[in-house]
């Protein structure tokens, strides 16, 4: 490779670090995403003048169809909707590295592959059959076209197990032997397969994590990718996403006080009668009229989205209530836990769509303190994340997990589409305490009627 | 592959796992949406060996995968960088501060 085309790799890898460290805050984060987005079109103008490529029409086909798609998906697709994007991207991001693998392997077929090289081709497609299809399921589960909850049966961890050791065993035959190329294909195959069984027992409720995960996966793909083909911009590029991907795992699992070995195989939310601390009272309903008179009083207001805000599309409906309460002289704050929604992050976003100030959004660690002096914490579609009984509890199924403390504000009011249990299936204690009331319903339509009765108030 | 290709891009692999955990650490929860979108645009840059593969002529296969390969990866940074770009401008300090795009607007 000649020095020109190395050095627009240098240049790439150096942008893409300076835009990353430009998501270190807000301000700077376009600019930040501007030098990668230059880092990028470099990398790939020299790459377009390499000595090996002969011709172009298959890369302009290639380049123009997945623009027109790429382009096509993140104009259209709802804010809401991001936790199926990403999971779409790590697949098409997994499948790129596998085919890439599958084709260097192909053309070298013959046994003139060293060790160093078969490794990293067999980790490649390792990682990347795992993560098309792993992708693809959670997709499935996020877009509602199969059930969200755990999908188990008998033996399956075994099962998991079993032909997860046979595709290792598989892997360590071929570093041993890289030209029986059968097995190379069959490996291939089970990494697909396996991707598929490892997400169906994983709830809805932890996609967090899964997702987190993926992007790991298919990042360490890449990279070995740049391993396989000797290419170090690659490297640099997979290596970064292969670690932000691992560092947001374990954020995840802390923030749910779980390992990541209990989030893949233990089948969260399967189990619902796990540690249920009995009969709890009755739960008190209240009307919107009520609850809008405390509101409209109120000295300080948090709101608490949970994923049950996504699915009701009510960020905006949040906001319209947010700036009646403001206007009134209402402090009004955000409450973000670290897992609420279906991927990290998720409801800084959507908050951010209905234009609420980033300045208004804290993180848990930041919030807690707050509640003691809060009048109304307003809890919108979300249960587990607010549950006393992970701090009370030590038999709760998920104790020890950190939670925004919203019983200890002065009034809890609840938005809640019935009268059933969270995703994880576990028994909110909450919702049965004297300084809690339920409002049931649509969430955008009780915010909606909370906004009407609050500035008649 | 010569033991120092090996070594050097074994260097590159450990030094690039200890920026990155370094300058990751430090991105708030508040953007970890962006984050991830970020990250899988750049890691997009496996259309560089998509691209060589898709346009080398080893045989029939190899092109042919390597303009599936293309088309995924050119999806991922295209796609990624423009959605990243989307989350990014709703991020603001000051309610209704300098909109610069109509675009929310017409989704509110």
């Amino acid at each position: 490779m000649g020095l020109p085309i190395e050095l627009t790799y240098l240049a790439a890898s150096i942008l893409f670090i300076l835009g990353l460290k430009g998501l270190s805050h807000p301000e700077s984060a376009r600019r930040g995403m501007i030098y990668a987005e230059i880092g990028m079109f470099l990398a790939i103008v020299g790459t377009l003048l390499h000595r090996e490529i002969v011709s172009y029409e298959w890369i302009i086909a290639g380049l123009i169809i997945g623009s027109l798609i790429g382009g096509a998906i993140s104009i259209w697709v709802p804010m809401t909707a991001m936790p199926q994007r990403t999971a779409l991207s790590h697949a098409f991001g997994a499948l790129a590295a596998s085919l890439v693998g599958v084709s260097e392997y192909y053309r070298h077929t013959g046994g003139e592959l060293g060790t160093f090289k078969m490794t990293a081709l067999s980790l490649e497609v390792l990682l990347g059959g795992i993560t098309v299809t792993g992708s693809l399921m959670a997709f499935i589960k996020l877009q509602d076209w199969i059930r969200g909850t755990p999908i188990t049966y008998r033996g399956q961890n075994i099962l998991n197990m079993t032909l997860l050791f046979i595709t290792l065993g598989m892997f360590a035959y071929l570093i041993y032997d890289p030209s029986a190329h059968v097995l190379f294909y069959a490996m291939a195959g089970l990494a697909f397969v396996f991707g598929v069984l490892m997400v169906l027992p994983i709830g809805a409720a932890d996609m967090p994590v899964v997702m987190s995960l993926m992007n790991s996966y298919a990042g360490l793909a890449a990279a070995a990718t740049g391993f396989a083909i000797s290419n170090n911009v690659l490297i640099i590029a997979g290596t970064l996403d292969g670690f932000s991907g691992f560092i947001l795992s374990v954020l995840m699992c802390r923030a749910m006080n779980r390992s990541i070995t209990n989030v893949l195989f233990g089948a969260f939310g399967a189990d619902t009668t796990a540690g249920e601390s009995g009969a709890l009272g009755a739960m008190r309903e209240v009307k919107a009229e009520d609850i809008a008179v405390q509101l409209a009083y109120a000295g300080q207001v948090i709101f608490v989205p949970g994923y049950g805000m996504a699915t009701a599309q009510a960020q905006h409906a949040v906001r319209e209530l947010a700036n009646i309460l403001e206007a009134r002289g209402v402090t009004v704050k955000y409450a973000i836990h670290p897992v609420a929604g279906r991927m990290p992050g998720h409801m800084n976003v959507l908050l951010a769509e209905a234009n609420v100030p980033y300045s208004s959004l804290y993180d848990l660690e930041q919030i807690n303190a707050e509640f003691p002096a809060t009048d109304v914490a307003v809890v919108i579609g979300a249960n587990d994340v607010v549950n006393p009984d992970a701090r009370d509890n030590p038999k709760s199924p998920i104790a020890g997990m950190p939670i925004l403390e919203v019983d200890k504000a002065r009034s809890v009011v609840v938005l809640k589409r019935g009268k059933g249990k969270g995703f994880a299936g576990i028994e909110n204690p909450l919702f049965f305490k004297p300084n809690c009331g339920m409002l049931y319903g649509d969430a955008k339509a009780s915010l909606i009627k909370l906004a009407g009765a609050v500035q008649n108030a | 592959m010569s033991t120092e290709v090996i070594i050097a891009g074994l260097y590159v692999f450990a030094l690039a796992a200890f920026l990155g955990y370094q300058v990751i650490s430090r991105v708030p929860p508040l953007l970890h949406t962006p984050l991830m979108s970020a990250t899988n645009a750049i890691s997009g840059i496996s259309l560089v060996g998509s691209l060589v593969t898709a346009g080398a002529h080893y045989n029939t296969l190899s092109t042919v995968l390597g303009f599936l390969a293309v088309t995924a990866s050119t999806i991922n940074v295209v796609g990624g960088f423009m959605i990243t770009d989307r989350m990014l401008r709703m991020f603001k300090k000051q309610p209704g501060a300098k909109k610069d795009s109509t675009e929310e607007q017409e989704r509110a």
